[in-house]
Parts: structure tokens; sequence; C-alpha cells
């Protein structure tokens, strides 16, 4: 990580750390190319492309035809020719008429060819529920995508890390799916380098430091999981809250070393409990921590049901209430 | 089969005939059917981006100038027909029979505005573009093996021939030649993108050409040639003459949704050049001496009075349920689920 303190800030949102990110590398590596569903004229339905066609020129930017299988398909084409496409899938939601490239090619080309080929390319796409979206628009599926070994899985909280860490995925090696939380696009502003800087992937980070339990949460559920933090504090209970930033790779030592030192761990994610990262996450403690900890480990998640239409999202999604009762479960153990 | 696509009128922008051959069945009382379908739905759909901006409902996609399309396919069908839409076709399903109180309230994040009426064959909105295709061929299909009269159609825009699932959908259409109508609203736009960066093809119509089906091209602002056009697909289609491709030009006055600025990629101040479809068929009826002020007044208030109505009794329906969150997923809920289900409830107290 290359911040240095002379650096000139500017506040920006999450959404825009997004478009600064883009126009560092688009300005610095002619092979970039942004490629999507109206990401040119439009500036994209979120605005996360927006004034990058006019600075870029059309052939650089590109509104593509309505088809993430054409997106994704032709990108590894793109991608194993000497290009490096930063593809934008309008939602999460519907990525699946990608999935087959991205899950049969995409990920795995570099280990069909020994390394002789590869296809280094983002994808990145808004997720998640929670802003009175249309029906469909709201699920958060990562845990399809960090099953697929070949594929880095990436989910920033925060301005800050969204910026450095999709600079780093637009740099890497490998192809990184880049998650967004529509709900935190908007819901405040942080200071941001100007310049270019990158977050390593697959380091996470404390987002709050604590004694009694280890809060693991991502994107939108970082800010639950600090307000729950908070509220637990009021009772004693002294919460460190932990943001893997990076979904695959798991930064293992960041996630041993915390639940080590608090013994017990919580944690919350939107995407459904049965096969969610969550049961990864148990695993990894398990593995790691078992003898350190004090009480079994526990999960806040979406329940096993569809996303609903938003009428009922917000009994869907995990709420503060809901993580600090996990809390004070964990800890009274 | 034809080759090139020539767009077919009755009626011009003006409301004067231009296909003199079908003079005799250009009725008054199809007229005033017509006629009164669409501003029945203009109304609804005016009042739904009202209810948006004052908070009342959630993001809604408006379809006004796509009334001639949906209103002149629908009117073409029979009750027992299945009807695939969009989120954009609410004008469409309201004139098929589709229930006015759940169709607000799909759009205002209730899931009781899925459930199909008991009288109708209509799935929910397809959300994911061109994913309904496929399965308005298979219901479809099915009628044609149980061996009845009954057709389906699909819903679509100009943005969905891009996806896979429409060719898929027109293949499978073809090859068990099922008795489908894939209606297409050519309405000039994607979200942002013009038909001309969608496609390299001058027509979405000539695509039908490589399916071996046939492919007719409308004035998609015209009801009588949407109408006439859908009424000869659909009686192929029941008589056992398979599928029929129908590229209703027309065009989205509005935003693609609420969320939407169109002046981001269009110059909206052009976006009413295209004839109206409600104005042309009224200029029709004026200059065949059929139209009547005062009936068109009655209907006019009829309508908002019904629409107002709607809105009351959406407006009143019972709050959203967190039962109806866990118990529709599967036939039999499953332990797991059970479990979260109970612990839920047990966190809020009751
Ligand atoms: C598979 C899929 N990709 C992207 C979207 C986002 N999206 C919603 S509507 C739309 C444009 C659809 O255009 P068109 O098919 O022409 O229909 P229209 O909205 O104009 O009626 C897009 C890209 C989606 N709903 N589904």
């Amino acid at each position: 990580m290359a911040t240095n303190i002379n650096q000139k800030m500017t506040d920006m949102t999450l959404v825009q750390a997004v478009t600064d990110a883009l126009r560092v590398k688009l300005r610095e590596d002619g092979t970039t190319l942004v490629l999507g569903e109206d990401v040119g004229k439009n500036g994209g339905v979120f605005r996360a492309t927006d004034g990058l066609q006019e600075e870029f020129g059309e052939d650089r930017v590109v509104d593509t035809p309505l088809s993430e299988a054409g997106i994704v398909g032709t990108s590894v084409g793109l991608a194993v020719n000497g290009y490096k496409p930063i593809v934008e899938i309008q939602f999460l939601g519907f990525i699946y008429p990608a999935y087959e490239q991205i899950m049969t090619h995409v990920a795995r080309i570099r280990m069909r060819t020994m390394g002789a080929y590869s296809v280094p390319m983002v994808i990145r796409a808004p997720y998640g529920a929670g802003i009175r979206a249309p029906e469909i628009h709201s699920d958060s599926t990562e845990a399809l995508f960090t099953q697929m070994p070949g594929l880095k899985v990436v989910c920033p909280s925060s301005p800050y890390d969204a910026k450095g860490l999709l600079i780093a995925a637009i740099e890497d090696p490998d192809p990184v799916l880049f998650l967004e939380s529509m709900r935190s696009y908007r819901s405040s502003k942080e200071a941001v380098p100007t310049d270019k800087y990158t977050i390593e992937i697959g380091e996470g980070k404390i987002v709050r430091e604590g004694t009694d339990v280890t809060l693991i949460a991502w994107g939108a559920m970082v800010a639950v999981a600090e307000k729950a933090a908070l509220e637990a504090a009021e009772k004693g209970i002294s919460c460190e809250v932990l943001d893997p930033r990076t979904l695959y790779p798991l930064d293992r030592e960041l996630i041993a070393t915390s639940v080590q030192k608090t013994g017990r761990a919580v944690i919350v994610h939107e995407a459904h409990a049965m096969g969610g990262l969550g049961t990864d996450l148990v695993a990894l403690i398990n593995d790691t921590s078992f003898l350190y900890l004090k009480a079994p480990v526990a999960r806040v998640t979406g329940f096993d049901v569809p996303v609903p239409l938003f009428a009922l999202e917000d009994h869907y999604m995990p709420t503060p209430a809901r993580v600090l009762k996990s809390i004070e479960q964990t800890v009274h153990f | 089969m034809e080759t090139t696509f020539p767009m077919r009128r009755i009626i011009g922008d003006d409301g004067r005939i231009v296909d003199e051959t079908m003079k005799d069945l250009l009725t008054a009382e199809l007229a005033w059917r017509l006629y009164t379908e669409m501003n029945r739905i203009r109304t609804f759909d005016r009042k739904a981006i009202n209810l948006q901006r004052q908070g009342r409902l959630g993001t809604y996609a408006p379809f006004e100038g796509q009334e001639a399309s949906q209103v002149g396919s629908a009117l073409a069908l029979e009750a027992d027909d299945w009807v695939f839409p969009t989120y954009r076709d609410h004008g469409a399903t309201l004139t098929f029979g589709a229930d006015m109180v759940k169709t607000f309230l799909y759009w205002n994040g209730r899931v009781e505005g899925c459930v199909p009426s008991k009288e109708r064959h209509i799935f929910p909105p397809a959300v994911p573009i061109a994913t309904q295709i496929p399965h308005a061929v298979g219901a479809a299909w099915a009628e044609q093996r149980r061996g009845t009269q009954n057709i389906a159609v699909a819903y679509f825009g100009d943005g969905a021939t891009s996806e896979g699932d429409f060719h898929e959908g027109m293949n499978f259409a073809s090859v068990f030649r099922a008795p489908v109508i894939l209606f297409n609203q050519n309405n000039g736009y994607a979200i942002s993108v013009p038909i001309a960066k969608q496609m390299n093809s001058e027509t979405v119509a000539q695509k039908a050409v490589a399916y071996g089906m046939p492919g007719v091209r409308v004035d998609g602002n015209d009801a009588f040639a949407v109408y006439f056009a859908m009424k000869d697909a659909v009686s192929r289609a029941r008589s056992g003459g398979g599928p029929t491709l129908i590229e209703a030009v027309t065009w989205r006055y509005g935003a693609h949704t609420t969320a939407d600025d169109p002046s981001k990629y269009r110059d909206q101040e052009r976006s009413r050049d295209k004839a109206d479809p409600l104005t042309r068929i009224e200029l029709f009826m004026k200059e065949r001496g059929i139209f009547d002020e005062e009936r068109a007044e009655a209907m006019r208030t009829k309508h908002q009075e019904e629409i107002e109505q709607a809105v009351a009794e959406m407006e009143r329906f019972s709050k959203p349920d967190p039962n109806d969150l866990f118990d529709h997923t599967y036939a039999v809920m499953p332990a797991e689920v059970a479990q979260q289900k109970a612990d839920y409830f047990t966190l809020r107290g009751n």
C-alpha cells in the first residue's frame, strides 16, 4: 500500500471512488477498455462511468449490445489478445447469462493452458438489497463466485478501499469479480487520495478494534456490524469489526489473529445462510483457531429464501438488532 | 418467405386511411374499443408516475407512447391464452384482464402483485431481459401437445433481441412449430442504447428469416395495424401454422424508469415527434364522423374513477406480512427455514 501523507485528498462517495479508479487506469494504460450496457453516453445506471466516454472516447468506453454472455465472452477474446477489459454488469442479479463464460472460461483458461494464456479482466457488479430496487435487482450471490477456482472476488465497503482495490484488481494478472454494494454507493463520503494507489487483494482490515468478539462483515454489512458494535459497547461488550475486503482469497492470517485474540466470532452476511461464505469462514476459524474459541462461531445472514420484493427486504436483511442478539448469545455462551 | 420488411400501416399520422383494403374492417366499434383501452392504460401510467414522485410507489417503468402496441396486441387474444410480459407491459396485461390493484401492488414492492388472477394466465413480469421468451414457447408447446387452440405471447423489447434467450426461444418455437407469438416492441431504446447500436440489422422482423418463421413489421403506433397483424398471427398459430415474430415499431416518450434521466442520452424535447397513438386514432374517428366528445369525456371520467379506486385499494391493502418471506419458497418448508422463521419471530417478540 502506497499512500503517502502529502497526497492530495478529495471527499468521495464509493461510486465516485470507482469512477476515479477507472479514470486513473484508462489514462495510464492504453489497453484498458470499459465495456457494458449503458456505460458510455449514459455514464452507467449508477453513474459509475460518468464522464469517461467524453474523456476517453467511444472506442475505449463502449456501450455494448444487451448481452452479458456476449460482453464477458468477447472479453475473454480481448483479454487473451492484448486488451484489459473492465466489464460492468448492470446488476449482479443479471450476471447469469455470463455465468458459463465466467465459470468455464474466465476462471479456467490459465489452468487449461498451463499459464500460456490468461484472461486478466475485471467484472464490476453492483449488488445487494436495501435501496427499494425493483424485483430481482437485490441479490447477494458472492458465494456462487468464491467457489470458482481461478477467479478472485473483491468487495469494498468504503470509498478509500474501493479506489485502491479497483486499481489493484485492474492490475491483477488474474480475473477479478468486483462487487459494489448499491446501498453503500452514496451512503457516505470519505477523503480519498486523488492520485493512484493500490490496496493489496487478499488483505483484510480491522475497521474497529475490540477484545470480546470479532464481527466479520463485508460490503453493506460492515456498517450494520459497526452499528451493532456501538450498541454492544453500551452493554459493556467490546467488538472488533473485521472487513476481509477480498472474499477470495481470504485473509486467513488476519482472521485467525483476531479470533484468537477475542476467542469469539460472529459472521454477518446478506447472502443466504446455506452455502454462504459464512460457512467457509466457520471452517477457516475451526482450522486455525479451534482451541482459542470460548463459544461456537455464530452467523447472522439473509434467510434461505429468495430476496423478496422491496416491501419485505428490510425483514430479509441482517439488522443491527439481529447482530446484537447474536453477539450477546456468543459472549454469554 | 418475405425477406424485406416494409412497415405496415393502416392509418397515417393524420388519422387518414393509408391501406384502403382494410377500410371495411375499421368499424366504429373496434375504433372505440382500441381508443378506450388506450386511454385507460395511459391514465394508469400517468397516475403511476405521479404516485412514484410522491413516494407512494417504488421505481416505475412507464410505457407512454406504446399504448397502441400493447392494446392492439392484447385485444387480439382470448381469455384462455397465455401472456408472458416484461416490466413495461402492464398496459398489455391490464388490457388482457390483469387486476389493477395487483398491478399497483407490484410496483409497490409487494409480491401479491405477481400473483395472477384465476381467470387469466399471466406470468409475473420478466425482469431479466429475454428470459420469458422460452417460457412462452414452452407454454404454447404444452397447449399444442394437449391439442387445444390456445396460444401464448411473449412480449419483449428491442434490447432483448441481443440476448441468447431470444434466439434460443425463436429456434425452439420454429422447430416445434409452437403456437406462440413473439411480440417485439421496438421502442427505439434499451435504456440509453439506441437500436442502431443494439444491432446491425435494419429490422427486428428480418430475424425471423433465420428461424424459418414469418416476420411482420408494423407501425406500433397504429392500433389498427397492430391489432390486425396480431389477429393474423394468432389465427395462424391456432390453426397449426406455428410461430410468428412481430416487430411493432414504436417509441417510449418518457424515461426508461422513474430512476432514469433520458436527457443524458437523447433530446427529450424531440421525444414526442412521433405521432401519438391516441391522437392518431382520435383523428381517424373524427375524420370518419364516429367521434363523440361527450362519450369520450364519460370514458375519461370512468377511467379516472377506476384508477383512483384502485389506488385507494392499494393503499388500504394489508401491511406486508413477514410470514410471506418464509412461506412460499417450497411446497413443504424445510426444517432449516422453519428454524430461521421461528428465530425471526422470537427476536421480534411474537
Ligand atoms: C439480463 C438483464 N440484463 C440487464 C438488465 C438491466 N436492464 C433492464 S431494462 C434494460 C433495457 C431493456 O431494453 P429493451 O429490451 O429494449 O426493453 P425496454 O426497456 O425498452 O422496454 C436493461 C439493460 C436486465 N434487466 N436483465
